[in-house]
């Protein structure tokens, strides 16, 4: 049994580490800054030029970047394992990931001169592919969450094959866009954070009004219909706004795979079910993930930046497989 | 007064429930029984709004359904179906406060008069010594017993019972219909359930609804429905009706399959 206190220190301890772990990471790489002088540049107009300007302009926007995407995802997962009742899915089943980085690539690749409209072109193709998904997964009595996972598979399998269409078509201009695709945050600078950031505070804030939703509709269709709520129309706000949190990620740094399915599952086991815990918990412990997992990367092979979302692919697959031989499904 | 007036449902163009009608008094349990098939469930479903239906109305206490927002219906009629689960780690007092959200705006919180109710459902529900137990943990009739807390927290004036002892075994089907006869008399709810056991039909209601391809094909009291020609009709078996001087209601005794 888990104790609702017991869960409140848990996600106030996971907050704390994120904080911490992002200090840390402001500190390490190519030149390793102490984290006095850390918290002097960030805290104080230090005059130390070169310390401020990494920390500023590279790490800084980085390591935010990453905390607030992983956060992102994670809720992202979380939201749509409420809706569709199932804790496998997430942005990447689904297909919402894919649409949206196919849609992007089309942008990216065959008309980069319209580059701003990325973060649009991410909700649309996002939007898209889960329209499908409800689309093919609609009854007369509602959604049902096999069919959408069904239909998940199929939508992904056409935007993948559209993205690898696209790489084929537009293979001289491929380089440019190899790092977006395997989920890099390398050389993504406060331009990146700033276009994140804005859509990511409404995420989240109106990630904290669907908490309760969230877990009305967990008691089931009939449950939540029978105490008064409208089911359908709280799967599609919900569907809606995880998307969105999906989207603007997929548009800064492309796609990265099972944060959305397995920070929402370390959460649950961590603080249970209950969303009054489980959307802070994701949203803390997808940031220390994201966070850690791009550090990792810029660090552990250095010179050589590799995506986070490799890493994450690397790392995320073996737990999968490990929650899978558990029956945690 | 609650009044289900010539309903009809269809399921891809065909004709499930064709004009049903029957009204249940203030305080009354009614239990529909009928066949496999017969519909009795889907009357249920249609009622409790969670599929439509073409025509008629359902009236409470001189409102139709149709006319009230989902919100305003769930503080006043619950339905509970056979089986529900529950989240694995969710416990019983959490459940039951989801009881009480029809009767908050989409901020508000639960207040202190909010879980005076979640207790007195509890205690109605000898729940009171489970209630930071998970629904997981407890047996059938246990949980069982804590959905219907749950649908007390609604304060409904109708509670719907869709086939409640299914999936449990004598002794708990026994102690939840025991606990709807209780709650019924002690606050005057109105219940309407859908049975399959035809001695539990006749043990614990006021009237019973026979329903037989979609039609009402009997409404009376116990004595008046539990007749052997009901049963061979409806049933296709052949039964023995016994009338015990202590007891009521007449209990029903199956022969065999009419051949």
């Amino acid at each position: 049994m888990i104790n609702t206190s017991r869960s409140r220190i848990i996600v106030t301890f996971t907050l704390i580490l994120a904080i911490v772990a992002g200090i840390i990471a402001i500190g390490v790489g190519g030149v390793y800054i102490p984290i006095p002088d850390i918290l002097s540049t960030l805290f104080s107009s230090s005059s130390d030029t070169v310390n401020s300007t990494i920390i500023w302009d590279i790490r800084l926007p980085r390591v935010l970047l990453a905390m607030i995407i992983g956060a992102n995802i994670a809720i992202s997962g979380a939201l749509l394992q409420a809706v569709m009742g199932n804790p496998l899915a997430d942005p990447g089943l689904t297909g919402v990931t894919s649409g949206a980085a196919a849609c992007v690539l089309v942008i990216m690749l065959a008309a980069p001169e319209y580059t701003q409209f990325i973060p649009i072109a991410a909700f649309g193709g996002g939007l898209f592919a889960a329209s499908i998904v409800y689309a093919l997964a609609w009854r007369r009595s509602g959604i049902s969450p096999v069919t959408i996972i069904l239909s998940g598979v199929a939508v992904n399998a056409l935007c993948g094959g559209l993205i690898g269409l696209l790489t084929i078509m537009y293979s001289d201009r491929l380089p440019a866009a190899v790092q977006w695709l395997n989920g890099s945050l390398a050389a993504k600078g406060n331009n990146a954070l700033m276009m994140v950031l804005p859509y990511a505070i409404v995420g989240w804030i109106l990630s904290f009004f669907a908490i309760r939703k969230a877990n009305i509709i967990r008691l089931g269709d009939q449950v939540a219909s029978n105490l008064g709520e409208n089911v359908n129309r709280i799967r599609i706000l919900l569907s809606l706004l995880a998307v969105f949190l999906a989207a603007i990620s997929v548009a800064a740094i492309g796609m990265i795979g099972f944060v959305g399915l397995v920070v929402p599952h370390m959460a649950r086991l961590l603080v249970g079910s209950d969303y009054k815990y489980m959307m802070p918990m994701s949203m803390a412990l997808g940031a220390l993930v994201l966070l850690i997992a791009d550090t990792g990367g810029r660090t552990l092979f250095s010179p050589l930046d590799i995506p986070a979302g490799i890493l994450m692919a690397v790392i995320g697959a073996p737990y999968f497989l490990y929650l899978m031989r558990k029956k945690a499904f | 007064m609650f009044t289900v007036d010539s309903i009809s449902i269809k399921y891809e163009q065909k004709n499930i429930i064709n004009n049903f009608s029957f009204t249940a008094k203030q305080g009354e349990i009614v239990s529909i029984i009928g066949p496999n098939g017969s519909g009795k469930s889907t009357i249920l479903k249609a009622v409790s709004r969670l599929i439509p239906y073409h025509t008629g109305s359902v009236v409470l206490e001189g409102t139709d359904l149709k006319s009230m927002s989902a919100k305003q219906v769930a503080r006043k009629m619950c339905m509970l179906s056979q089986k529900n689960q529950a989240p694995s780690d969710m416990t019983v007092i959490d459940l039951v406060s989801y009881g009480r959200y029809p009767h908050k705006k989409w901020f508000e919180r639960l207040d202190n008069e909010d879980m005076e109710i979640v207790h007195w459902a509890l205690e109605k529900t000898h729940l009171t010594a489970y209630k930071d137990r998970p629904i997981v943990s407890l047996s059938g009739g246990e949980s069982q017993r804590a959905w219907i807390a749950m649908a007390l927290a609604q304060r409904p004036k109708v509670l719907l019972l869709d086939e409640p002892t299914t999936y449990l075994d004598i002794s708990h089907q026994h102690e939840v219909l025991e606990l709807v006869r209780e709650l019924n008399q002690d606050m005057g709810m109105t219940v309407v359930m859908v049975l399959h056991d035809l001695n539990q039909a006749s043990c614990y209601s006021d009237s019973v609804v026979v329903v037989q391809g979609g039609e009402k094909a009997m409404h009376g009291t116990p004595n008046q429905v539990m007749t052997t020609d009901m049963i061979r009709k409806v049933y296709r078996m052949d039964s023995e009706i016994q009338y015990i001087p202590t007891e009521k209601k007449p209990r029903i005794h199956l022969l065999s399959t009419v051949k």
